[in-house]
């Protein structure tokens, strides 16, 4: 059912070396030559496009022509599973922490995996915040054996890195130069808009365990001794972190 | 078997940007329809949906995909035809339209809409395709004619032809791009104004009209490249008066992906395709 030409049309697309395919025509007989090269560069643009849209921060952090170059082994290594472009890059992170000629810049991956998180949070589901009155309403012991269930949009990230100050170095001027440290970063996205937050001390540990399903004193005990409890939970009530409130 | 009139509106319409959301809710005109990429609008939630869900209140929208790969040898991703059907079945549009042109392969989805030649092989796949889709989709579609740089040399059929049998066996419309047809007649070597005398107009429910920009092959002759970048050609303009001489007023199409304008240059298109079929209607 395949012809040979349209067989081999599909096969020197993602190889910008392979010699253009026979029986390929200008429309009047004359071999295609670079009217092939049309559609092989529309497609490494395409995907190249989707990568420059979905990882503006790294984009920025290693400037374009390595970017361009990370993003085309990338693209011939990892096309997209699906049409969904939204969805492009998953793999990215861990791709760009595999380049040689990038393993000195130690942060990269993480701020990926910031980068695709937060548009993993612009497309997730519609999910009112829950209210925190309803975490009042509970006596400590009721509080302590509830579970929070996290909004889809809600996303965490712990970084050895300064991973979000990174980010804001790069995408916003006149952000002070990023400290030496790590962070654990919560995104939210109360309205459309996602937006990153820093976690204060033992936040990372709480919400990890909640996000586990783990209950709310099982959480606050993973959080460890210098957990900022109320600074914590207001942040997050504050921010929709959560959709529900589980009790039994 | 399947409902074959279109109801976009005989009107304007524009591919809808996020970035032209505000004025088009404050002061459309003359746009009276949009059109959206289906595979924009199949996330889960968040601020896509919302504002598809807000102008769909207002205006007819057309589900223009670029994802199904009909005219693949593939088998047609039931994923991605479930992930349609949903779209299709929560928004209602006036539309739904696809490509005469392959975009999966092995999986990997090329982000592109890639030629195939024209046999009865291939009709005969495309068919099956459109079949499968409107089966699926419990409703007519729309076949669109592609943008060409380069010909198969085992093509039997010629384009026009190639449509109309589709369009014969399955009961779909078409939708014809009257850009392509000037990108493609140009690349191509053959009139544009006998591309559109022999195309069958009777089934066309969409009118597309986009920017091109140009180019050379090897042999110095013009490449037009189907950049969707900036304003429509004048003889584009011109091959769209010699449609609508022919077909009536139908629902036209400005298409701007790249290097997106303000709305006001937008709109001033949208104007003169107004101007068009003021003409014809007259």
């Amino acid at each position: 059912m395949t012809s040979l030409a349209e067989t081999s049309f599909r096969n020197a697309l993602l190889r910008a070396d392979a010699p253009v395919p026979e029986g390929l025509t200008d429309g009047e007989g004359r071999p295609a030559g670079r009217r092939y090269d049309v559609y092989r560069n529309n497609v490494a643009v395409a995907l190249r496009e989707a990568l420059e849209t979905g990882f503006p921060a790294v984009a920025k952090l290693i400037g374009p022509e390595n970017f361009a170059r990370a993003a085309g082994m990338f693209l011939r290594a990892h096309p997209p599973a699906s049409p969904l472009m939204m969805q492009y890059g998953a793999g990215f992170p861990e791709f760009l922490e595999q380049i040689e000629a990038l393993r000195g810049i130690g942060y990269l991956g993480d701020v990926a995996r910031m980068e695709l998180a937060l548009r993993q949070s612009y497309h997730a589901a519609d999910a009112p915040g829950l209210d925190a009155a309803r975490l009042a309403e509970l006596d400590e012991a009721a509080l302590m054996r509830a579970r929070l269930v996290p909004s889809p949009a809600l996303r965490l990230l712990r970084s050895p890195w300064p991973v979000l100050s990174i980010y804001r170095f790069s995408m916003e001027p006149g952000q002070p130069k990023p400290p030496a440290r790590a962070e654990a970063v919560v995104i939210t996205r109360p309205d459309f808009d996602p937006v990153p937050h820093l976690l204060p001390q033992g936040g990372a540990g709480f919400l990890a365990a909640l996000i586990r399903g783990e209950t709310f004193g099982a959480a606050v005990e993973a959080a460890g001794a210098d957990f900022d409890l109320s600074a914590t939970l207001s942040l997050l009530l504050q921010q929709s972190a959560f959709s529900d409130l589980l009790t039994d | 078997m399947f409902d074959t009139t279109s109801s976009l509106p005989p009107m304007p319409g524009v591919g809808y940007k996020p970035q032209h959301y505000s004025a088009i809710r404050d002061d459309p005109a003359p746009v009276g329809w949009l059109e959206v990429h289906a595979e924009n609008y199949m996330g889960d939630g968040g601020r896509p949906l919302a504002q598809l869900r807000a102008l769909s209140e207002r205006f007819p929208i057309s589900v223009h995909g670029v994802g199904l790969s009909i005219g693949g040898p593939d088998r047609l991703d039931p994923d991605h035809l479930a992930r349609l059907k949903h779209l299709v079945g929560w928004l209602n549009p006036a539309s739904f339209s696809e490509h005469l042109a392959w975009s999966t392969h092995d999986s990997a989805f090329l982000n592109d809409l890639l030629p195939l030649p024209y046999t009865p092989d291939t009709l005969a796949r495309v068919c099956d395709h459109i079949d499968e889709v409107q089966e699926a989709l419990g409703r007519r579609m729309l076949l669109e004619n592609p943008s060409s740089y380069l010909a198969f040399a085992e093509s039997k059929l010629d384009e026009t032809g190639f449509l109309q049998e589709i369009a014969r066996r399955t009961g779909c419309g078409l939708l014809l791009d009257v850009n392509n047809v000037f990108v493609s007649a140009t690349n191509l070597g053959y009139s544009p104004q006998d591309y559109i005398a022999g195309f069958p107009m009777a089934a066309v429910g969409e009118i597309h009209l986009a920017g091109h920009d140009e180019d050379h092959d090897d042999f110095g002759a013009p490449l037009l490249i189907d950049s969707h970048g900036r304003e429509v050609a004048e003889p584009v303009w011109a091959l769209l008066d010699m449609v609508l001489d022919r077909a009536g007023p139908l629902p036209l199409l400005i298409e701007w992906d790249n290097d997106v304008p303000d709305w006001p240059v937008l709109a001033a298109e949208a104007e003169r395709a107004a101007r068009a079929l003021t003409r014809v209607a007259a």
